[in-house]
Formats: C-alpha cells, structure tokens, sequence
C-alpha cells in the first residue's frame, strides 16, 4: 500500500552517511516522513508540529558517524522522545486510606467505559480488594442493566438507584453502600457524554464534586483521530483527569491518539484494553506503543538498528580520544562496564573469531575476571577528577583510594601503572598500519585485564 | 431537513466555534495574497477534520495547480474553489436509502466496529420508517455484549415496533434467520437487523458477519438490501480501514457517519468515498429518536470548515 516507514526514511537520508552533523536542512526530508507517520497514526496535527520541533532541536548538530544510518539515528531520536513524553512504564490506581477508593469513569458516548468498569472490577478483585460497581448512566437505554450484567461475570458487587434517578444521589448513595457490602473499592460508571453539552458535563462536575473520587479516569478508544484533543481539554478543563484509559488496542489502529491525550491532560496512560473478554486489560507500555504509533513491527527492527547506533557512537567517540591519548580512567571504565553487560570475559573472548585458540585456560581466565573486578573497584573509589586527571593521585589519595576499595596501595600503583602503558600502547596500535587488530596481540592476558 | 441539521449544529456549537474557524476566516477571508501561511492553514484546517495528511496532501497540489492556472490569487476565492471540489469529490455514488422493495420484506443490516452506535441508528431508522406508516420488525442480532437485546428492546418500544430477539449467547446468526422468516410470515415492510460491535481484524467475527448474510439470504436471495456501515466521527484514519474489511466482508452499501453533534468533523469519509467509492447515506447529530438526518456533500463540507 504505501512505502515502509523505514524505506522513506533510508532514502530521505541517503546521501546523508558521512556527512558531518546534521542540520535543519539535511534533516528536512526525514523529519517530514516522521512527521506523515505521526499524522497517518492520529497523532494531533499541533501535537505534531510541536513534536518534530523539538526533535530537530534535539538532532541538530548531533555528528553523523561513518557506521550508521543518519536515519536511524533520528528514529532513534524519535522513538526516546515519544517514551518519554509518554512517561513511565506503570502507574498503579491510587488506594485511599482508611476508606472505600473511588474510581470514575468518563468519557464520549461509546468508548467502552462501562466494560472498563467490569475489567477493573476483575482486575482488582484478583489482587484481592473487593469492588462495587455502580450504575450512573441513566440515558443510554439499558445501559445499567448491561452494567449488572457485568458485575455478575466480574464476581463483584453492583449498586445503582436506577434509570429514574438522580445519577448524583446514586453516586453518593453508592459510597455508605460500600460500607455496608464491606467494599473496599467504589467503581462509578457514569454516562457518556459530548465535552459541549454544557448540561451534561455540569452534571458529571456535580458528581466529582460530591463523591471527591481518588481516580478519575478518562476513557478514549485507540482509533480517535484529531479531535481527541479537544474533548479530552474539556473534560480536563472540567475535572481533575487522573489517567486516562485507552480501549481497543486490539484493533489495526496506530493509536496516536494516546500522544494527543497525555499531551493536554498531563494525566499518564494507566491502562489499555486488548480485547472484549474481562480480562483483556493491561497496563501500559510507553515502548510497545511507540513502536505502534511510528509503525509497527517495522520500527521495531528500525530502533534495534537505532540501537547500534549508540554503541557505534561510543566505539567512534572512544577512537577518537584514544588516538588523541585524551583517554582517561572514565572512559576506561565505562568501556569496562559495557563489556561487563555483554556477558563474562570468557563468553566474550570465544564469540570473537580465531580467539578461542588463543584463550587463557579456566583459571587464568578466573585470576582476569577478579582482577577486573579488583581494578573497577579502584576506579570506583577514585574522584570523578582524579579519574579524569589521573596525575593528582599523590600518595594520600592512593591511601584512600586503596582504603574505599579494599585493595592495596601496591594494587593502586600497578593499576595506574598498567592504565598508562596501555594507554601508551593503544595510541600507537591506533596510528600505527595495523590498527586495532594489533591490539589483540600486544593484550596481555590474563595477568593484566588491559 | 438538510437546513434542519446545519441549524440545529449551529445552534448546539454557536459558541464552541474555535479559534481555527477565525483563522481561517482571518488568512483566507480578505483579498489576501496566497503565500506559504495559507496554505499550511488550509492544510491544518483539513487535516484536523481528519481527512488524513495523504489525502489532504493530494487536494492541496491540485488546488495549488487550480490556483495558477485559474489565476486564483485571494482567499476567498481560493476557498470557493476547494469548497466546490471536496463537494463534488463526495457526490459520486447513491446517497440516498431506498427501504422499499417490490413485495416482501426489506432487509436492513447493520453493522460496525464497536461503540459506533450501531444499536441507536437501528432504533433511529425503525422509528423514522413506523411513522412513515410501515411495519417494521427489529432484530437484536447482537448476543454478545452484555444487555444489547434489552438495549434494542427499549428502542422498539421508543419507535412503537416489533422486535425478535434470543439469548445471550445465542448464534446471531440464528436471530436473523428468525427476524427474517417472522418478517416474511408476518408481512413486515422492514426488517432492521442490529449487530454486535467488531473489530475489524478479528476474521472470525467478519466471518460471523458473513454467515449472518449468508443466513438471511436463504430466505430472501437479494437481501440484505441495505447494508449500512456505522462509523463513529470521532474516527481517525482507521476508519478507511475499517471501510475497506466491512466492505469485503459484506455488500456494504453506505455508511451512517454518527456523532457528528461533537466538534469532530469526519473528515475520514473523504478518503472512504475516493479511494472504496462507498456512498455516506444518513448522519446521527444526537442521541434522540430525531437525530438522524439524509447526508449532503454540500452541508457537510460547509461544516468541514465551521
Ligand atoms: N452524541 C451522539 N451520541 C450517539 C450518536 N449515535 C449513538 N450515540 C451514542 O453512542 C453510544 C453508543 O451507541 P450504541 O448505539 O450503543 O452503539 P453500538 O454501535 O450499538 O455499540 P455496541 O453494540 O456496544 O458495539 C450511546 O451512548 C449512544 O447514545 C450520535 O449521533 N450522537
Ligand atoms: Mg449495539
């Protein structure tokens, strides 16, 4: 149908590999196709533009490396903000002390918030509370009856003073029957409404008003284009919004309605609904949904790609300071803890081809690895300036060093000893013919970790 | 009824009209140049309206080729012009429901994905259909969701007709092989079947879908003669999407575009008559028994921009 998000955004960027940093105008192509993504996924036209924005002030400038794919890296880019905008991996329900926690859900006609109500329901009460759902929507016909109906399938207990009602005294009423039925969580479904029906959105103020509830919970549904941020802004304007809840997510839709919502109501994403089924509700995934805003399973292999991005960046950045003998203890042990993350020594060196012949026997290869944890030791003990300014360590803060590390101040001058041959020997291995490869040969194993 | 429903809007939203109204009004309104501003505010008008950024994409370069070569150079003319396109990209087709057959029973079906209000415009119809003095049975073909019958039960009672309904739980596809036998044996003019919500992708709940076709066929081999798919306006760009899988799945033959009471536009049904050529047939402005109205190009570009 159309071109992959990934394939627009390789072509946009090119001719871009290589080509020192980026800027507003070699970003240009690339951004616009991010931005065609954010707006085919539903995201709000000036959620949008104010989000491209801050991409490119985030991008520009940044150093485009020989290894990588510009493109990558601005998805990369993309991909970080919208986790971040879209905040933290989980945000449990408020529980009130003391007393009976209330929930209220809100919302336009139709987004699924009386089957929300049941899914909470179930949720809780398989953590052990014990939920009241109460029926508050006297206008769609036969909405409390659904609602009931629900109770019923969820195990929970159900209230509501019927369709004839004030759906305000049901509400209130709702909370001494809380108490009465020893609930310990009240679940109020109110009706849905349109954010300009004045009548309708003074009556669900009332109902906040009176019941004061610990949660209020706006409830949209994952395929809501543009106006998402207009209903959702009044409802905000009209209730303190807690979170909000985003339903049919099993659907084919990109969902960038989930950006326009938490960018006017401030309120996290708690939930989402996956499924018609009770207990089809999650909680949310800043990550999964990004992907699924920029596109899919394409963007995920994309950010994995993006991903190398930061290694190559590091690896070239390092180079860099390594052939200008700039390299000091930080970066030595930034390097050290990157390998630590990779796995032990002894898996590391079989993965690299031909090492395996050359490899230290097991106890040698025990001796590098504590002697590795033995110089990380060190260095963590050390000052961020005397890592960076290796010179200043006089022979008091050797004492110290040594003391913080439980090691000797023996071990601390052979540490700095090894650090600044190999530091020596790194810089001409880099100039030299033979570049790194040489490197692997003038290692001394396994006496030294350098 | 067509000035009914642009007044009526008018007067529920006089004073929610937004800001991007005035700017429009404000960039395009005057004798003013056409430059780069107008255009991005064409752009984000139409593009807010959910007409989608590829489709919108493609009117603004036409409009674009239209202004040089007409010589178009102010706003207002300029807005004319595209007014007069989008109307005429949404005329092609039959918008208007034909509920009358020969001799038997008409069949309506009724279907979409979940919420989009399904159940109310089924109630609307049949009420809209018994005052116009026919016999009208409704089917509560949805047996799945929690109390959906009883939902289509008050609404018989609402329109004054008739209506067959099972178990919950029950083969849907069983209710309307009943509604449609009841309907010929009991000599109804319509039958007005209502199904449950469905996400699109769910194949077997499009193949459920099928069957409930398929069922009603063997009783009457051209029905269903209407089969209307309920899109929410609040839908972004999944609604093409959603057009395009009811479509395969059944003989759709026009959409009903609800909620157009809320400030959001609809704007999706542009790229569902250009790209699928699916004719947009009745709009839902409300929840009451009334709020349904016949579809037309012209009010609703009008609204597009108000
Ligand atoms: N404001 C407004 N609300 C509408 C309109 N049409 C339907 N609704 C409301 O939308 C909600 C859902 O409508 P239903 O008719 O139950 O929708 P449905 O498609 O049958 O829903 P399911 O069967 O659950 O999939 C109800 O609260 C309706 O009152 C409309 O045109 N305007
Ligand atoms: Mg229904």
């Amino acid at each position: 149908m159309f071109e992959s998000l990934t394939q627009k955004l390789d072509s946009a960027f090119r001719n871009l590999t290589g080509q020192g940093r980026l800027t507003e105008k070699n970003m240009k192509d690339g951004l616009q196709q991010i931005r065609v993504a954010l707006l085919e996924a539903d995201v709000n036209y000036k959620v949008v533009k104010k989000f491209v924005q801050e991409v490119q002030e985030k991008a520009e400038g940044l150093e485009v490396l020989k290894a990588v794919n510009p493109g990558h890296m601005v998805v990369k880019i993309v991909h970080d903000e919208l986790i971040a905008l879209m905040g933290a991996e989980h945000r449990p329900l408020a529980r009130a002390q003391n007393k009976a926690t209330i929930i209220m859900l809100v919302g336009l006609q139709g987004q699924g918030k009386t089957t929300t109500c049941g899914k909470l329901a179930l949720m809780l009460k398989k953590k052990g509370h014990h939920p009241l759902l109460v029926g508050a929507d006297v206008y769609r016909p036969a909405a409390i009856k659904q609602l009931e109906v629900v109770a019923g399938q969820a195990g929970a207990q159900f209230f509501s003073l019927g369709e004839h009602a004030d759906p305000v005294d049901t509400c209130v009423m709702a909370q001494s029957e809380a108490q009465r039925l020893g609930c310990d969580t009240v679940i109020l479904d109110t009706a849905g409404r349109l954010h300009v029906d004045d009548a309708m959105m003074a009556e669900v103020k009332r109902i906040a008003a009176q019941v004061k509830p610990h949660e209020i919970l706006f409830v949209a549904n994952a395929m809501t284009g543009q106006d998402a941020v207009r209903s959702a802004q009044q409802f905000h304007d009209a209730l303190p919004l807690t979170g909000v809840v985003l339903t049919q997510t099993d659907g084919d839709a990109r969902g960038g309605a989930a950006l326009s919502l938490i960018e006017v109501t401030g309120c996290p994403i708690k939930f989402v609904g996956t499924g018609e089924k009770l207990d089809a509700l999650e909680p949310f995934h800043p990550s999964r949904m990004a992907d699924q805003i920029l596109g899919m399973g394409d963007i995920v292999s994309l950010v994995e790609k993006a991903q190398e991005v930061v290694d190559a960046e590091k690896a070239v950045k390092f180079q860099q300071k390594v052939k200008k003998a700039s390299w000091d203890l930080e970066d030595f042990l930034e390097q050290m803890q990157q390998v630590k993350k990779m796995g032990s020594m002894g898996d590391l060196l079989k993965k690299i081809p031909g090492m395996s012949k050359m490899m230290p026997d097991e106890q040698g290869m025990a001796d590098a690895e504590k002697e590795l944890k033995r110089t990380e030791a060190i260095i963590l003990s050390m000052t961020h300036l005397e890592r960076r300014k290796p010179k200043i360590l006089n022979a008091s803060r050797r004492r110290r060093v040594a003391a913080g590390s439980g090691t000797s101040i023996q071990q601390v001058n052979r540490t700095l000893k090894e650090f600044d041959k190999m530091k020596k020997m790194m810089k001409t291995v880099m100039k030299g013919p033979k570049g790194p490869k040489g490197l692997m040969r003038k290692m001394r194993m396994p006496s030294s970790p350098f | 009824m067509a000035t009914g429903f642009l007044g009526r809007l008018r007067d529920r939203l006089g004073k929610t009209r937004t800001a991007l109204v005035d700017n429009v009004r404000r960039v395009l309104g005057a004798g003013i140049r056409l430059d780069d501003a107008v255009w991005e505010e064409l752009e984000s008008v139409l593009i807010e309206a959910d007409l989608g950024v590829n489709t919108v994409t493609q009117i603004l370069d036409d409009m674009r080729k239209n202004a040089r070569e007409k010589h178009i150079d102010n706003g207002e003319t300029l807005i004319a012009v595209l007014k007069e396109e989008l109307t005429l990209l949404l005329s092609p087709g039959d918008h208007s429901l034909h509920l009358h057959t020969e001799s038997g029973p008409h069949v309506t079906l009724i279907a979409g994905v979940n919420g989009s209000g399904k159940t109310t415009t089924a109630g609307k119809i049949a009420a809209k259909l018994q005052r116009d003095g026919r016999k009208v049975l409704l089917g509560a073909a949805d047996t799945f969701r929690a109390a959906a019958a009883e939902q289509l039960t008050i609404w018989s009672e609402r329109a004054g007709v008739d209506i067959i309904k099972h178990q919950e739980g029950a083969d849907p596809a069983s209710v309307a092989f009943d509604v449609t036998d009841a309907g010929i044996s009991r000599g109804a003019d319509n039958i007005i079947i209502d199904t449950a919500g469905r996400l699109h992708n769910k194949l077997n709940l499009m193949n459920e879908l099928k069957k409930i076709q398929r069922v009603i066929q063997r009783r009457i081999p051209d029905a269903p003669h209407e089969v209307l798919l309920v899109l929410d306006a609040t839908t972004g760009q999944n609604g093409l999407q959603q057009a395009r899988v009811f479509t395969e799945a059944l003989n759709v033959t026009g959409i009903v575009l609800t909620k157009l009471d809320g400030t959001a536009k609809g704007g999706m049904v542009v790229a569902i008559q250009k790209e699928l050529g699916i004719p947009i047939k009745l709009i839902g402005i409300g929840e009451g028994v009334d709020d349904l109205a016949p579809f037309n190009a012209a009010e609703f570009v009008e609204a597009l921009f108000g």
